[in-house]
């Protein structure tokens, strides 16, 4: 199949290593990826703060940027984030639409439904589970508030994580509750962000999981940038990143940044 | 005459309980820092919760229900005006004197002529979120009526004189240690070897408040259905004080607002299956009293309903806003909220405080007068996934948003900011550019993983917490046209 990816504004812009892993992921699957040069940003963060207005240019860039791809044979747009996917689904168009631009809100829900987050992608569409993974580490898994809730991606992520060769899977306690992220809420609220943040991390760390990994870069994040600042080992790892891991190529400094910086090759003393 | 249209009403300023004193960061942070409120608040909230996950879950058709609820509400809703106008005929018809408040100001001086006309210098109540709203005491107060509340939670929150916190337990905020304290201090002769037993508790409230249901003439409610079709009014509660200041007084006084009316006694059906499995996770709630009119020789025999309006219509008007209006007020969304369950009802300032608050107070006072409120969320959605009636709450709080921003004369920093963001993402050429800014990051990082923790505001905010990864050399599009060579042509 030929699918075009949505790297969305964050992932390029901060963690290029999630949108590299999505398409090495892809591709080892067996399809074609192709990456719209146009793209930029989904226009969440300006709905979410208030500034639909503003969204609508954002729409209308992500709208052209993806419309060349669907007229060249692209079957689906795939995207690792599940939140800007909610927002595709949920926002694009009614925003659109309530700026009186319906030609505009109309191509945005054609685009809407081709479009995935990731786990949806390779379960629903390609009907994979076991996408060949080999991950040795103890993991724990966070269903981020949009993916479980405006697009009820369930428990795909769980099923794929599961399916991972020498993966340790932990269940988290609170799994369903918010890490505190909430875009500009981190910034306008800080101090309930952090309040809900050191909740969802105590209980990150309760798991004993090297690694907290989920389908959103953004609460990876957040919940990575307060892990590194308490000097915790515990790292954050996009989904992507562990299923595109394999025994060929395991990355043992991945992990959705901020990740300490370590040697590449283990050290023989251990 | 010209009429000039200055637009719908709010609830005026300087009367009842609607707005904060202060922003709802400003006040979080301060309820954050105390740890008494945190662990009551954590346990109640954790508890109601997981009963009310429980008693919902054993209901096969909750989806239906649900839907249901919603439906009865819209079409309700989109004929009010009938509505409303039908239950004036009923409740008429059948003894009744309905009253018409366009504002707080309005019904409390309604509710005081009322009380003043019977020449009762005291009132007992049952608990309504409406006349917390309006400030009914403190105007009672003021023309010389004490006002005592009867429902446990609230006589707590009044003998404390605190403030409510929750809409359907007003002193969730406070444990059973604080209770005893406040009853040993405030109840006259009470028991003093009082204990911190919940049923000594009970008991204790309740010697307190027998003498006063006797001796009371007047009693004021709120409502939570008031029937169209037949003019009764329904009252569902848990503890029966309720239903004696219903019963035992010669004159009862109902404040409810516009939104609580249902076309037909069968919709009830319906609502009293949503509304106890939602708030207290409960199949039934113990106390359901429903009355219409007065009956001559039974109950009280002068009956009063106040209409309130004070914003409703106004809410009405805003057609993404208007499903506010749909709720029944069973506090779930309260419950399951993160940021409540941390900073408690106070921080939000208004008498409703965490989701449905968050979405109701700044559309009653205009968005402007709360215009903190709807940024009081992490848009996590579990209010609208257990509100009975569906109502999207983050999709209004967004909504609201816009309202705000939308209603800025002058051009705050962050509306530059986030107009020259929206430029940039518009256009590849200009997002490529503002992209290759986070050069300056790589510089503040001087070859660490992570930013400097002290960065200058806005972003202090994030990172005086939270570490901010250093960028990194190259965006994943620019070395995918490296690698892969430009796809324009193709994509
Ligand atoms: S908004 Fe919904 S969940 Fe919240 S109190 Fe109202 S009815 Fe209950």
């Amino acid at each position: 199949m030929r699918v075009a990816l949505f790297a969305t504004c964050l992932v390029d812009t901060m963690v290029p290593q999630v949108a590299h892993a999505t398409a090495t992921l892809l591709q080892r699957l067996g399809h074609e990826v192709v990456v719209p040069p146009g793209q930029s940003c989904c226009g969440q963060m300006h709905v979410n703060t208030g500034y639909r207005r503003e969204a609508v240019p954002i729409v209308a860039n992500h709208v052209r940027a993806f419309a060349g791809a669907l007229s060249s044979g692209v079957e689906a747009v795939v995207v690792p984030s599940g939140s800007c996917v909610a927002s595709i689904h949920h926002q694009q168009a009614a925003v659109a639409r309530r700026a009186g631009e319906h030609g505009l809100a109309d191509e945005a829900e054609a685009l809407a439904a081709r479009t995935y987050e990731l786990s949806q992608f390779l379960v629903d569409v390609l009907g994979v589970t076991d996408v060949g993974a080999y991950y040795p580490h103890r993991v724990t898994h966070h269903p981020t508030c949009h993916s479980l809730r405006m697009l009820r991606v369930g428990d795909r992520p769980l099923q794929l994580l599961r399916a991972v060769r020498g993966l340790e899977l932990v269940e988290l306690p609170g799994a369903e509750s918010c890490c505190g992220f909430g875009g500009t809420f981190a910034v306008k609220n800080a101090d309930t962000s952090t309040a809900m943040l050191t909740d969802k991390m105590a209980n990150v760390l309760a798991t004993s999981a090297e690694v907290c990994t989920a389908g959103d870069a953004s609460c990876l994040m957040h919940i990575g940038g307060g892990l590194s600042r308490l000097r915790s080992g515990t790292r954050t790892v996009h989904l992507a990143e562990i299923l595109a891991s394999t025994e060929e190529s395991v990355t043992p400094q991945q992990g959705t940044r901020p990740s300490p910086s370590r040697p590449t090759t283990p050290t023989a003393s251990a | 005459m010209t009429a000039v249209f200055l637009g719908i009403p709010t609830a005026p300023a300087g009367v009842g309980h609607l707005r904060g004193d202060r922003p709802f960061p400003d006040a979080a942070r301060d309820a954050l820092r105390d740890g008494q409120l945190r662990a009551n608040l954590g346990h109640a909230t954790t508890t109601i919760r997981g009963k009310r996950a429980g008693v919902v879950a054993e209901v096969p058709d909750w989806a239906q229900l649900r839907e249901a609820g919603r439906a009865l509400k819209a079409a309700t809703m989109a004929r009010l005006d009938e509505h409303l106008e039908e239950l004036e005929r009923q409740v008429t018809a059948r003894g009744g004197t309905v009253h018409w408040a366009r504002d707080a100001t309005e019904a409390n001086e309604i509710v005081t002529r009322l009380v003043q006309a019977t020449g009762a210098d005291e009132v007992v109540k049952v608990k309504s979120m409406a006349t917390q709203e309006i400030g009914l005491n403190e105007a009672l107060e003021a023309a010389g009526i004490t006002a005592l509340e009867t429902d446990l939670a609230e006589l707590i929150v009044q003998l404390g004189e605190d403030r409510p916190s929750h809409i359907l337990v007003p002193a969730i905020h406070k444990n059973r240690a604080e209770i005893r304290e406040i009853f040993a201090r405030t109840i006259p002769g009470v028991d003093p070897g009082l204990t911190d037993d919940p049923r000594r508790l009970a008991m204790a409230a309740r010697e307190h408040l027998r003498e006063r249901f006797l001796r009371a003439r007047v009693a004021v409610s709120g409502a939570n259905f008031a029937v169209a079709e037949t003019g009764t009014l329904a009252v569902v509660e848990s503890e029966g004080n309720g239903r004696m200041c219903l019963t035992l007084p010669q004159t009862l006084i109902t404040v409810m607002g516009i939104e609580k009316v249902v076309p037909a006694w069968r919709d009830l059906e319906v609502f009293l299956q949503l509304l106890p499995r939602s708030s207290t996770g409960e199949r039934m709630n113990p106390y359901t009293s429903l009355w219409a009119g007065v009956t001559p020789g039974d109950g009280p025999q002068e009956f009063h309903l106040v209409l309130l309006d004070n914003g409703r219509t106004a809410v009405l008007a805003d057609e993404v806003g208007r499903e506010a209006l749909h709720c029944i007020r069973c506090s779930a969304c309260l419950n399951v909220c993160p940021v409540y369950e941390r900073t408690g009802g106070h921080a939000y300032g208004s008498v409703y405080p965490g989701p449905i608050g968050a979405v109701l107070s700044p559309q009653l006072t205009g968005v402007e007068d709360n215009a903190s409120l709807p940024y009081a969320s992490s848009l996590c959605g579990a209010c609208y996934d257990v509100c009975p009636v569906a109502i999207d709450i983050p999709s209004i709080l967004v909504h609201l948003r816009a309202e705000h921003v939308e209603a800025q004369t002058r051009t705050t920093p962050e509306a530059a900011a986030f107009r020259a963001l929206s430029k940039a993402m518009s256009s590849p050429r200009l997002w490529r550019l503002a992209q290759r800014a986070t050069g300056l990051g790589r510089f503040l990082a001087r070859g660490r993983p992570t930013l400097p923790a002290t960065l200058p505001p806005p972003a202090s905010a994030w990172t005086r917490t939270r570490d901010l990864p250093t960028p990194p050399r190259e965006t994943f599009t620019q070395a995918w046209a490296r690698e892969h060579g430009s796809q324009e042509g193709r994509a």
